[in-house]
């Protein structure tokens, strides 16, 4: 098979480190799993001109309810708006703001490199100092799945353009609080 | 007991009739089919009356809503049907009207298909509903219908809308029609569980304030909290302003009433926000149209906010000071902490401003809306039903026809819906039979809606529809005069019809005012006609201005008595 040069958006673009101009922010909403509910949930941050940054959203532990966990960008005040407004919705169950909470917060990466054999080692080495598992390997490329926070993350990818990459996929973070205390 | 075998439309009826819904406005069509033949057989006494479009059904269910307090359903049809109904959906939403939606839909497994008339009401009414559902199970129907009402009547009301395919409202249901709700994210209850300290905070604000003011909003009215808010009042001394909304809830005849504030408001009222050291507000939203500038409202005074909607506490002023619940409730324990303060002197600056500058017009001149209303207030003794459109005529209705009672005053808020005045009175006729009820019309909206005319001369209500016709768009006439160089585009209203010969073709009685001479007698004659709906077209002067104004955006202090010599700034904050 020849090789393919495979251009996607995140290929060419030098990962440039900016401080973001607002802070991040990260929601956690426990929501009714019900069709629609996203929706609504989507358009409180639309109307207040939001970009949601990051979305997870999973079954509870009680099947009943989902799971949301959102990264937003914007001022503090404004947010305070769309969780009040959020948790005014009949499908929410709660919705509170981890920002600043005591939280652990993961996240996982699936980074598909551009590597050939001359320097497939090389990768892989820095793969293993950011406990990467190689997930496949051809001649040409190979996927990397990294988990951790988020500013790991951010540093393995950009270690890892210096070969190229292929694709990325992340899932967003998830947050959960520490201790004993509900997310 | 063997259940009788009943389909999903009879069900929806019955629980609906179980659920206190005793009017349904609505228009009927091929997916909503089986729900109208079940207001044949299902022996429901819920009175279905056909309107003329589907908009008018949702304002009459509005209008119902606005005069009585308890909340009728609209039945329409799927596609166009439902679309129809998105204004007064969204009209109902603004002002925080409960109301039902019943929307007939395609069959479930062709949902999704551009099926014919199939439309995704679900998903274009989300952003103006409180709460939606698209039934999928019969045997859900109970439990939808009675979350439905409870949804749309608690907490902060709204409109709930329930999208009935038409295998479903088909189908057989053996469900009970008694089911719990499944609610785990609605708490409404809780609005009676206030903070206390949030509550003696406010007392102390208050009892150390010298020129407090309290700004009575919808949400007091929606509250009923009319009796605490009076004796709050009383006992304390404090002046009283209302929103448009808010009319009514504090008599406005009262010595301590200052009427409306904002845009239009009294003079008064609008000093008297600008000198207040304290500015209470009970279930308002400190909405655009009454704070103008935010930055510059209430600069100087403590700002309470009571309200049911925490989203509501500093979306647009943040307050200093706040309570979140039932305005009943937490006025009652406010109450308990008041004394009389010493307000004499405040009470003597605000008696002065009301005196020098009174609302008020000139009766020569030409035929005026302010004194045909004046001269409405004075025979009705403010004692009518009044609903008004949207435009010059509303905002001189909210000055000159004085509100004594809550649920007497309904007008659009805050979306400012032209065609909702005529069908809104519908409604309220409807709610309240036997009562006056007025609907206070321009030309221009009453032309959106008058085919209800239909709908109003069949059940032969004896409501009013006073027409104040300028032959223009009145309001946005004025704002071209004041802003735009007296440019008119697009406000002439030629080729306005006959509304006389108009009422009279739908058999409706039709009167005529052309001069200051004809109000008292016409309008006599009027009121005391009750065989059916009539009309009274008054020709007024076409090109007047409502005053005082606040221009969008600006700040209170800014206000204008009369129109300014110079030429005015566009307004650029708000709209
Ligand atoms: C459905 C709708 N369309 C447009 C407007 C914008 N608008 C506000 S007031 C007004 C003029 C109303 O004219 P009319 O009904 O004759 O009342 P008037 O101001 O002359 O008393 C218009 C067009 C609106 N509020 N609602
Ligand atoms: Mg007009």
């Amino acid at each position: 098979m020849k090789n393919r040069t495979i251009v996607t958006t995140d290929t060419p673009v030098p990962m440039e480190i900016k401080p973001p101009e607002q802070p991040l922010h990260t929601l956690s909403v426990l929501v009714n799993n019900q069709p629609g509910v996203l929706a609504r949930i989507a358009q409180v941050f639309a109307r207040r001109g939001f970009n949601i940054e990051s979305l997870v959203v999973s079954p509870a532990n009680d099947g009943r309810f989902s799971r949301m966990t959102i990264g937003a960008r914007g001022d503090a005040e404004n947010l305070d708006q769309i969780k009040a407004q959020c948790g005014k919705l009949i499908d929410v169950i709660h919705c509170s703001d981890h920002t600043e909470d005591d939280v652990v917060s993961k996240e996982l990466a699936l980074v598909k490199v551009a590597v050939g054999p001359d320097r497939r080692a090389e990768a892989l080495q820095i793969g293993e100092h950011f406990g990467c598992k190689t997930l496949d390997l051809t001649p040409d490329s190979l996927i990397l799945m990294v988990t951790g926070d988020t500013g790991k993350l951010d540093a393995m990818i950009s270690m890892m353009q210096d070969f190229g990459l292929i694709e990325l996929v992340r899932t967003g973070k998830v947050v959960m609080t520490r201790g004993e205390g509900l997310t | 007991m063997i259940a009788e075998a009943r389909d999903g439309a009879q069900t929806l009826l019955k629980c609906l009739e179980a659920g206190g819904i005793e009017y349904m406005f609505g228009y009927s069509g091929g997916a909503a089919l089986p729900i109208f033949d079940a207001l044949e057989t299902a022996g429901t006494k819920i009175k279905f009356v056909l309107a003329r479009h589907e908009q008018g059904a949702t304002h009459m269910a509005d209008g119902y809503a606005r005069a009585t307090g308890k909340p009728a359903a609209v039945l329409v049809t799927s596609g166009p049907g439902a679309g129809n109904t998105i204004t007064g959906i969204m009209t109902a939403h603004m002002d925080s009207i409960p109301m039902i939606v019943i929307t007939g839909q395609q069959v479930t497994w062709m949902l999704g298909k551009d099926a014919f008339q199939e439309a995704d009401i679900f998903g274009i009414t989300m952003p103006v509903v409180k709460h939606s559902y698209l039934v999928k199970d019969t045997d859900d129907i109970p439990r939808i219908a009675k979350e439905a009402i409870h949804i749309a009547t608690s907490g902060r009301p709204g409109p709930v809308l329930i999208d009935m395919p038409k295998n479903i409202s088909q189908g057989p249901c053996n469900a009970p029609l008694d089911m719990p709700m499944d609610l785990p994210g609605y708490h409404p209850e809780i609005a009676n569980v206030f903070n206390q300290e949030d509550v003696i905070a406010i007392a102390d604000a208050l009892n150390r304030s010298q020129r407090p003011l309290i700004l009575a909003g919808h949400g007091a009215m929606l509250a009923h909290a009319g009796p605490e808010l009076k004796f709050l009042a009383e006992t304390c001394q404090i002046p009283v302003t209302s929103t448009l909304l808010g009319k009514g809830i504090f008599p406005e005849s009262h010595e301590l009433s200052l009427g409306m504030l904002g845009m239009h408001g009294t003079a008064y009222a609008n000093k008297a926000v600008c000198e207040a050291d304290l500015i209470m507000s009970i279930g308002s939203r400190f909405d655009d149209r009454i704070i103008g500038q935010a930055d510059k409202f209430g600069r100087n005074a403590t700002i309470v906010h009571i309200d049911i909607d925490p989203s509501e506490i500093g979306k647009m002023i943040r307050p200093d000071l706040q309570a979140i619940g039932d305005a009943k409730v937490i006025l009652a324990e406010l109450n308990k902490h008041v004394t009389r303060l010493q307000t004499q002197s405040w009470l003597a600056t605000l008696n002065g401003y009301k005196k020098r500058f009174p609302l008020g017009y000139k009766k020569q001149g030409g035929l005026k809306m302010q004194h045909v209303l004046d001269v409405l207030d004075t025979l009705t003794k403010s004692k009518a039903v009044i609903t008004t459109d949207v435009g010059q005529h509303q905002m001189w209705a909210a000055q000159f026809c004085k509100t004594e009672a809550p649920w007497d005053w309904i007008s659009s808020g805050g979306a400012g819906t032209m065609g909702f005045g005529f069908p809104a009175a519908i409604g309220a006729q409807f709610g309240r039979p036997g009562e006056p009820v007025i609907a206070v019309v321009g030309d221009g909206g009453f032309q959106m809606t008058l085919f209800e005319l239909s709908t109003a001369v069949i059940h032969k209500l004896p409501l009013k529809i006073l027409v104040l016709n300028n032959h223009y768009l009145g309001m946005v006439r004025q704002w071209q005069e004041l802003f735009f160089d007296n440019r008119k585009s697009g406000v002439d209203l030629e080729g306005n019809p006959d509304f006389v010969k108009v009422a009279e073709a739908y058999g409706a009685k039709g009167f005529q005012i052309k001069r200051p001479a004809d109000i008292e007698k016409i309008l006599t004659r009027a009121l005391e006609y009750n065989e059916g709906p009539c009309l009274i077209n008054c020709e007024v002067l076409q090109e007047d201005n409502v005053f005082p104004m606040i221009p969008a955006g600006a700040a209170l202090e800014d206000m204008i008595i009369e129109k300014p010599k110079y030429r005015m700034e566009k307004p650029i904050g708000s709209t």
